[in-house]
């Protein structure tokens, strides 16, 4: 059964006030039309999950739409700070629940499996166990040490951007591979947006490429560019230039409100917005071909 | 010759990798000091990435841990999951590059909150990957401008351990990793004595124990022998400038 559906239709049925959302993707492939739209649809007390909240999480905190936030690095990725998650933090508005990288993806990796918990190494650093009850201490029932252990994360939704899938759910990834496998196995509902809406007969040609399955997923939406102003390798470049503007667009709550109100609620979807951003970028952002060596999977 | 303070930092961050070392690279300084010691003396340096990149050989300067030009070229590619587990937890890490706004008398790292955690006076990124790097590499480096309130006695909040209050105390959490080795900054380098306690073991040209003193928050004390770096080598700026960033966009800051 085709699970083809538009971006605004999959948010509007999926996702509710009160959720845990992930959108996943460590720099690469972060689903910002599907941020966008959650903003558009006025999505309220929404929990935020991410490794990295990067400036997805900082505009959806900014329109309002989070209660809280999990994560395990809120800075603006070499370039700073995340300054509208860091004032309402420090303001003591905005709820927190902190990991490292290493304990939020083993949340996930757990959430993945249908495992209760997941241990972990000690690193000696205790200060953040103590900080968060969530990380918790068990003996090691072999060697008698003590390991760290974290709960499974399992998000009400998952959004996950990918280079190609098929009209069924069926979604392939090449490049950094972050957590996107993890966040879609962990997940209750998941939503696919992808560069490329392919033929079954493309999947099934490179089976070993294929990191999410079908059948755990709800929506397929054909979204190109949803990436921007994070990239989809392969297609289009990170736009550097941008997570350097919203350096600055975010020391002004006014210049925020603009942005919002011109890139967000001022465009109906995301093929307005790339054409919005014009030529020149485009062209800025645009790659130049490297394909890989094809592989032989034999006719058997 | 004249060269900057990030320039002088990451020289010396770079001459202290060894060939054949496996290194989680960082973006900024540690990414240049990483690829200027494989185009010197380290050709056979393993370059992976937190994001999950293995043998990665960046065409361009990566401007953030996601670049996809650490993924173009790789040898491989895997989950987050995949890297802190396989590589980091497994021990398959030599190297790791660590970098925070506070770092105490013992290398303990603060990168999450400067002031009470719930209620911050001001809110750090976190920790990212840096609390496992600090307790699993063999080896941690750290480079950071010499500044006192960037030393003082006792960090904040502790992101990522360093020997904690000492040797003992890191060898009695029973981590694998080393702990740091060497803190590099823009007058000298600091390593841990036999207590774990950072010293002043060397200086760069022209740079003075008093100004080092005088930027710590702890009594600094001096290794017996003190060294003395050897300045940035004409094909080291070279490198540097015209191959690593030529634009300038990291080792521009400083003097």
């Amino acid at each position: 059964m085709t699970k083809l559906t538009t971006l605004s239709k999959a948010i509007e049925a999926l996702v509710h006030d009160g959720d845990t959302i992930y959108a996943a993707g460590f720099t690469h492939l972060i689903p910002y039309a599907a941020g966008h739209e959650i903003i558009r649809q006025k999505r309220k007390d929404l929990v935020l999950a991410r490794a990295t909240p990067d400036l997805i999480y900082d505009q959806m905190v900014a329109a309002g739409c989070a209660r809280k936030i999990i994560f395990s690095y809120i800075g603006n990725p070499g370039v700073g700070s995340l300054r509208i998650i860091r004032s309402e933090i420090e303001s003591g508005r905005l709820e927190i629940e902190e990991y490292s990288h290493f304990s939020m993806i083993s949340r996930l990796q757990a959430g993945a499996s249908g495992l209760p918990f997941i241990p972990m190494n000690q690193t000696a650093a205790e200060d953040l166990e103590h900080a968060n009850p969530q990380y918790r201490r068990l003996t090691d029932p072999y060697s008698g040490r003590e390991v760290v252990v974290v709960p499974p994360l399992n998000p009400d939704v998952a959004i996950v951007h990918v280079q190609r899938a098929d009209r069924y759910g069926n979604a392939q990834i090449w490049g950094i591979l972050g957590e996107q496998k993890e966040a879609a196995f962990a997940a209750d509902k998941v939503i696919i947006t992808a560069e490329e809406i392919v033929d079954e007969e493309v999947i099934r040609s490179d089976p070993n490429r294929t990191l999410i399955p079908a059948f755990i997923v709800d929506a397929v939406c054909h979204v190109p560019y949803c990436a921007h102003p994070s990239y989809t390798q392969g297609y289009y470049d990170r736009d550097n230039a941008f997570y350097l503007q919203w350096d600055k667009i975010s020391e002004s709550p006014d210049e925020v409100k603009r942005y919002l109100d011109e890139w967000v609620y001022g465009v109906s979807d995301r093929q307005v917005y790339w054409e919005k951003l014009g030529n020149d970028l485009h062209e800025k952002l645009k790659v130049t071909d490297s394909f890989s060596a094809p592989v032989n999977y034999g006719a058997y | 010759m004249d060269y900057t303070a990030s320039e002088l930092m990451t020289v010396n961050a770079a001459r202290l990798l060894r060939d054949g070392d496996t290194v989680f690279v960082g973006v900024g300084l540690p990414n240049l000091a990483c690829n200027l010691a494989r185009h010197t003396h380290a050709p056979n340096l393993l370059m992976i990435y937190e994001a999950g990149v293995i043998g990665a050989r960046p065409a361009r300067l990566p401007l953030s841990i996601g670049d996809p030009t650490l993924v173009s070229g790789a040898t491989a590619v895997c989950s987050m999951y995949d890297i802190f587990t396989l590589y980091l937890q497994r021990g398959n890490v030599d190297v790791g590059f660590l970098g925070g706004a506070q770092i105490d008398r013992f290398g303990n790292i603060n990168a999450t909150v400067i002031g009470d955690y719930a209620h911050p006076k001001v809110r750090l990124p976190g920790s990212g990957g840096s609390m496992e790097m600090a307790a699993w590499a063999n080896r941690c480096y750290i480079i950071t401008p010499h500044q006192a309130r960037r030393f003082p006695e006792k960090v904040d909040f502790r992101t990522s351990a360093g020997f904690l209050g000492g040797r003992s105390e890191r060898k009695s959490k029973g981590v694998r990793g080393g702990g740091p080795q060497a803190v590099v900054t823009d007058l000298g380098i600091m390593e841990p004595d036999e207590t774990g306690e950072l010293i002043l073991t060397a200086l760069h040209p022209d740079k003075t124990v008093e100004q080092a003193r005088q930027n710590t928050g702890w009594e600094l004390k001096v290794k017996d022998k003190l060294n003395i770096t050897q300045p940035p080598t004409e094909k080291e700026l070279r490198i540097l400038r015209e191959e690593l960033d030529p634009t300038g966009i990291y080792l521009k800051g400083g003097q």
